[in-house]
């Protein structure tokens, strides 16, 4: 017999896809699964966070209302309301009273600053690596110095 | 503190041979309430009370702010009751009840009602005979919603229903839902699809509140436990609130999963509970392991 930890939080039936459309890029899409181990809320939090980090999603574009939303994805209000709750508090949307929410600007807002925690947290162990090979500060830093030029060199040519 | 479309504190009421007790219930406004239990639980009993039907022995009873036994028709007209038997005349059509009832309601608005209709995908013009089930339950929805009803209370709004009319039923109200200004109470022995909507699930058996919570949270905090009989052990056995035992295994329903999967994740399967499950595991006492709570 297969025993393996099961979903819960989920309400068990079919899965649900949701347009939001952009001015730039067309329309990213929310696929919500009701068979996926991770809660609704955060299946909507994780696929806006994504949007916005791929640029699909344009700082500034409005996001629907948390009613509609909860009615397009035939899903109760209170979960969409958590959802777009942890994405403000990530900084990744905007809500402004009577005029709904949009998606915030990444490069201004707690996006840059937790792309660059990540950042900082990627450095360490290649630092300690660098450290156990016996390598000095300053043959580390001529290191990533390199590997810098090499994507800044990728990205231009992209 | 948000503003409560039904605030019920300490009720009681005694029927011969029924006793609803200590009953406290809040529900924010634009929000949707599922009420669940089985026969008995007290959950008509409950709607009497908000409704203004009945009277209280005990507790406070508020409804959109004021209390029912002694609001007058202007409460009336904020409130809504879509319930199974059919409250219009047979004979007449949509139009014709909306002419009579539209004079019992000087909130009424014939503008709303139109659009309630097409919205719904009513026919105006059709014999209430002649309608279905699910199709008079969308008229009177249409009805509460003309004369401006901000709490619509809803007794088993899906009995009897096919699965095609409660969609259809269940698109008319995300519809209302999604407006905000209507806060929705229903009961119901559990229907799949409408616990889609409920933002909140009170469970009421023999007369009292089990719990009332967020749905997202009942639903996270249950799970369904199965696993061989040499699995279910005194120690694992106190974290079900029930299990059904049948030749070599059990089936069980736990309120800390986790516990249960740090005890014996090894050896037994977790799965998301329905609110089905959840029910049946605490009303039927031949499941019990442990004392009820």
């Amino acid at each position: 017999m297969d025993y393996r930890p099961g979903p819960w939080g989920l309400d068990g039936l079919s899965s649900c896809v949701y347009c939001i459309y952009t001015e730039t890029e067309g329309a990213i899409t929310i696929v919500i699964s009701q068979q996926s181990p991770e809660p609704i809320y955060r299946q909507i939090e994780e696929q806006v966070k994504a949007a916005l980090f791929s640029g699909e999603l344009a700082p500034g574009t409005e996001l629907p209302s948390i009613r509609k939303l909860a009615q397009d994805l035939r899903i109760s209000v209170i979960t969409t309301k958590r959802a777009y709750e942890e994405l403000e508090r990530g900084g990744f949307i905007v809500t402004l009273p009577a005029r709904g929410s949009f998606a915030a600007d990444p490069d201004r807002d707690a996006l840059r600053e937790r792309r660059l925690g990540t950042l900082k947290a990627g450095l360490f162990p290649l630092a300690a690596e660098a450290r156990a090979l016996g390598m000095g500060e300053e043959g580390f830093g001529a290191m990533a110095r390199e590997a810098y030029l090499e994507a800044k060199k990728e990205h231009e040519d992209a | 503190m948000p503003e409560l479309a039904i605030e019920i504190r300490g009720a009681c009421k005694r029927y011969p041979g029924f006793s609803l007790e200590g009953l406290s219930l809040s529900l924010e406004k634009g929000y949707v309430l599922g009420l669940i239990g089985p026969n008995g639980a007290g959950k008509t009993t409950t709607i009497r009370l908000l409704m203004g039907l009945a009277r209280a022995d005990s507790g406070e009873i508020r409804v959109l702010g004021e209390d029912p036994r002694k609001a007058g028709p202007a409460l009336r007209a904020r409130l809504g009751f879509v319930y199974d038997e059919s409250k219009w005349y047979g004979t007449l059509n949509a139009r014709e009840t909306a002419a009579w009832v539209s004079r019992l309601y000087p909130t009424w608005s014939d503008e709303a009602f139109g659009s309630r209709l097409e919205g719904f995908g009513l026919d105006p013009g059709k014999k209430i005979d002649e309608l279905s089930k699910g199709q008079r339950m969308k008229l009177s929805l249409a009805v509460a919603l003309s004369h401006g009803a901000e709490l619509i209370v809803m007794d088993e709004p899906t009995g009897g229903l096919d699965p095609v009319s409660r969609s259809e039923l269940l698109d008319s109200l995300f519809a209302v839902v999604a407006e905000g200004r209507t806060s929705l109470l229903f009961s119901t022995h559990v229907t799949q699809d409408l616990e889609r909507i409920a933002d909140y699930i009170a469970f009421m058996k023999g007369g009292r509140l089990v719990f009332s919570e967020a749905r997202d949270e009942v639903l996270a905090r249950h799970a369904l436990v199965r696993g061989p009989l040499s699995a279910l052990d005194p120690g694992l056995e106190a974290a079900l609130v029930g299990r059904r035992v049948y030749d070599g295994g059990f089936e069980g329903l736990t309120d800390r999963p986790e516990a249960v999967r740090s005890r014996a994740g090894d050896r037994i399967s977790l799965e998301r509970a329905s609110l089905e499950d959840i029910m049946v595991y605490n009303v039927r006492e031949d499941y019990h392991a442990r004392p009820a709570s």
